[in-house]
């Protein structure tokens, strides 16, 4: 039998079903699709304190094209261990994924997405040109911050609290002319019993049971 | 000779920063004092593993492991000419074997020569163990001479990697190094051995290999989701099994077969999935992909439920994703939790060993799918859609026909390895695969010239069977030069290459998509690989003409020692079936007409 003379139909005259998935690989519903945009998801990360631990994360992230808005990185009361912060934006699928991948590192314990109503704080540092101190103070005292540093031709300014206080903040003090500003990037703890990122979790996704404990535990 | 020469020390004492020589009286009796070293220590880590094979190039940084290895006939170093011949000579031992292959290199040009062996094995999830050199840990950042940050490096291409900065433990980092590569989804790690730590003064014996105690991959899959699994796979009524390259890495190919026939289910292999399910069953609806056939593409856009094992839904798999298997609920059974809903959304995820979940759905299932017309359907398919070539007799050699004649000559276990290009899928299309382990390439990197140093690995993992590597021009002459190796250590395999003076594969796009023209893929200049084959020291033989082909692989198989076939293949010839890049797995041409249509 020669290639030309094949009995099956031509490329576009073959059965195929009406489905679709969408960019994501998810079977399109009919009645209700629109691709899943991106959301803010706050992941906490316990790691082992080790050289090149941060470069592994962020060479992850980079590669697989997470889209992160902050990292941060410190010690825990164990000197062997660290806990990463790390704030992401994407689609659910990608959150998931970011999770699963970080949980298959050697060097990552475990991983957890925190709740919405996580105890979550930022740092910033801010330098502004020193030509109407009393009016610095005002917007300094109005969000609760400290001032660092005050000499003849700037003031330096510290304030902490969520993302949008500081974006506030830094909005208010444009007016003055901004030397200078540093961020520290997400803190974030789990809210009252709930765990934030435990040793004593299983190297994997948590199990139904696990997430149901937690549900409770939120309340 | 004693275990440590004077020639070597006096190169570890030239210009290498801090050495702690040893005392020389330990020479007189190694065989009592057992660790002294690092290197020792290295060594011994090795032996504890039970590795039987080191594939590697020695250099600066890597002697005092080398010198530890004289004497030692556990452990067999087999010199390779280039350092990515030794990563995939032991990528292939490992595929073969089963358990990681080790190759060895020096800092540097050394480490860096391994990457592209080590990326390969990292998308393929073979099992592979990487020792590099590195220099004294005191130079280490300075660029001192044959530094790389080697850790750095291959921190995105390995599953784990260790900088031994302590001769203490640097043996039992080996042993994690290897249980790591081992264990869970298989894959590449590296360990890194700057030359103070080999060289240290230690008396620590490692511990027994073991993986860190957070690393704890998954057995057993939910049982509520097996028992949504099992409902839906019996509920359906055009059921697919697509085996993956994770049911062989995972021993899981009797349970595969069990659930096949128990519950008479069509099944489609991937490319690294080959050998997963004999292609000689019944049930077998063939090979899946780019180049797959056109009867398991049909079958796996038209299926309403899908059983996909051990794969990650590779793009040369699914083509366009949003056309791939668009009605099927898919139950995805994985070891790595991140495959889960990578590519394509899982419906029913299964997280654990493949064996262990194939056992634990075959339990729960409470009956068969009722799919006789499905069944029916396939096998329409197969008889619309069959693998095909012409063959005139008076017309240069099919590559196709070269395949298919090799195949029958020689057993059922023979291991096939190919490079990367028309070459590996015309091998890929026309073997008859029928057992695990037997189909060795190079799958998710596409590397080129990975044939000839993977079978050296492949027959050194498995010495009693057959080893045929089919290669292209352009392949082969990417890594030629470990005939070398096969030669010297009179390896009896046969390397074929199938000779169309092109790198072919890329010529076919540039007809297909760039308008014919031929940019760089064409090869007028190709040697005669015969003639090379015996200027290494192998037995050259060429094929040029049906009547004698036979007779020219017979020759080739009787030679004791490697034998490499220069066959000159129809120069026009190209891959079909085809689904172009992105496309639709339904829409697959058979011709150059078809696809041009697309």
């Amino acid at each position: 039998m020669s290639r030309g003379e094949l009995p099956g139909p031509e490329p576009g005259e073959r059965t195929h079903p009406e489905g679709r998935r969408n960019g994501q690989g998810i079977r399109i519903d009919p009645e209700a699709e629109a691709e899943r945009s991106a959301e803010r998801a706050v992941l906490s990360a316990l790691v082992t304190h080790e050289p090149g631990v941060l470069a592994e994360i962020s060479g992850l992230f980079s590669r697989r094209q997470f889209n992160i808005e902050s990292l941060t990185v410190g010690p825990t009361v164990d000197d062997s261990l660290a806990r990463m912060t790390i704030v992401i934006e994407e689609p659910r699928s990608g959150i998931d994924q970011a999770k699963k991948q970080l949980e298959k590192r050697v060097p990552v314990i475990s991983v957890r997405e925190l709740d919405d109503d996580a105890v979550q704080r930022e740092l910033v540092i801010v330098k502004v040109n020193g030509d109407s101190p009393d009016q610095v103070n005002a917007i300094t005292d109005m969000y609760d911050g400290q001032t660092l540093d005050a000499g003849p031709r700037t003031v330096t300014v510290e304030i902490t609290g969520a993302q949008q206080k500081i974006d506030d903040a830094i909005d208010a003090y444009r007016q003055f002319g901004i030397r200078e500003l540093v961020r520290t990037g997400h803190a974030a703890i789990a809210r009252g019993e709930a765990p934030t990122a435990q040793v004593s979790e299983p190297n994997q996704a948590p199990t139904e049971a696990q997430v149901a404990t937690e549900e409770v535990t939120d309340d | 000779m004693s275990k440590r020469t004077p020639v070597a020390r006096t190169e570890q004492d030239d210009g290498d920063g801090p050495s702690e020589q040893p005392d020389s009286e330990r020479a007189d009796q190694p065989e009592e004092s057992g660790v002294e070293t690092g290197a020792e220590a290295v060594v011994a880590g090795l032996e504890n593993a039970g590795v039987e094979y080191l594939f590697g190039v020695t250099g600066g940084a890597i002697m005092p492991v080398y010198d530890a290895l004289y004497e030692h006939e556990e452990l067999t170093h087999i010199t390779m000419a280039h350092e990515q011949g030794a990563a995939h000579a032991a990528d292939a031992y490992g595929i073969v074997s089963g358990r990681p292959g080790v190759c060895m290199a020096t800092s540097g040009p050394g480490a860096t020569n391994l990457v592209t062996g080590i990326a390969d094995a990292n998308m393929d999830s073979d099992p592979l163990v990487a020792l590099t050199g590195q220099v004294p840990t005191g130079f280490v950042g300075n660029d001192a001479f044959q530094e790389t940050d080697t850790i750095g490096v291959t921190r995105p291409i390995t599953k784990y990697n260790i900088f031994a900065d302590d001769e203490a433990t640097v043996g039992t980092d080996i042993g994690t190094a290897w249980a790591l590569a081992n264990e869970g989804r298989q894959g590449p790690t590296l360990v890194d051995l700057p030359k103070d730590i080999t060289q240290a003064e230690t008396d620590q014996r490692p511990e027994e290999p073991s993986t860190p105690d957070t690393y704890d991959p998954p057995t057993t899959a939910e049982a509520v989701m097996i028992e949504a699994a099992a409902e839906t796979l019996v509920d359906a009524e055009r059921p697919l099994i697509l085996a993956g390259g994770g049911v062989i890495k995972g021993e899981a190919t009797e349970e595969l077969a069990t659930v096949a026939r128990e519950f008479e289910v069509p099944v489609v292999t991937t490319m690294p999935g080959t050998g997963a399910f004999p292609q000689t069953d019944p049930l077998s609806q063939g090979i899946a992909g780019m180049h797959g056939t056109g009867y398991a593409n049909m079958a796996i856009s038209n299926c309403d439920v899908m059983l996909a094992v051990g794969t990650r839904f590779d793009d040369r798999l699914t083509g366009d994703i949003e056309t791939f298997a668009p009605d099927a609920e898919i139950v995805h059974i994985d070891i790595d939790p991140a495959e889960i809903s990578k590519n394509v959304e899982a419906d029913y995820p299964l997280v654990g060993d493949a064996g262990v979940v194939l056992e634990q759905l075959l339990r729960a299932m409470p009956g068969r799918p009722a799919a006789e017309a499905w069944r029916e359907q396939c096998r329409t398919w197969q008889e619309e859609y069959p693998l095909d070539y012409e063959a005139p007799a008076d017309e240069p050699l099919k590559p196709q026909h070269i395949v298919e004649r090799f195949d029958e000559a020689t057993p059922a276990d023979t291991i096939v390895a190919a490079g990367v290009g028309q070459h590996q899928m015309w091998a890929w299309q026309y073997w008859t695969f029928t057992e695990p382990r037997t189909w060795v390439t190079s799958h998710g990197l596409g590397t080129m010239g990975y044939a000839v140093p993977a079978a050296i690995g492949a027959k050194l993992a498995a010495p009693d069977r057959e080893v045929v590597a089919f290669d292209g021009d352009g392949s082969f002459l990417m890594t030629a030069q470990e005939l070398t190796v096969a030669a010297r250590e009179e390896l009896d395999l046969t390397i074929v290459v199938l000779n169309n003076e092109a790198v072919g594969m890329v010529r076919q796009w540039q007809d297909g998509f760039y308008g014919g023209r031929h940019m760089a893929s064409e090869y007028p200049w190709a040697p005669q690989f015969d003639k090379v084959a015996e200027a290494f020291g192998a037995k050259g033989l060429r094929a040029e003409h049906y009547d004698d082909l036979e007779e020219t692989i017979q020759e080739a198989r009787e030679y004791d020692g490697p034998a490499v076939i220069d066959a000159a293949i129809d120069p026009t010839e190209d891959v079909y079936p085809m689904v172009p890049s992105g496309g639709d797995n339904a829409r697959f041409a058979l011709n150059a007409e078809q696809l041009e249509g697309l």
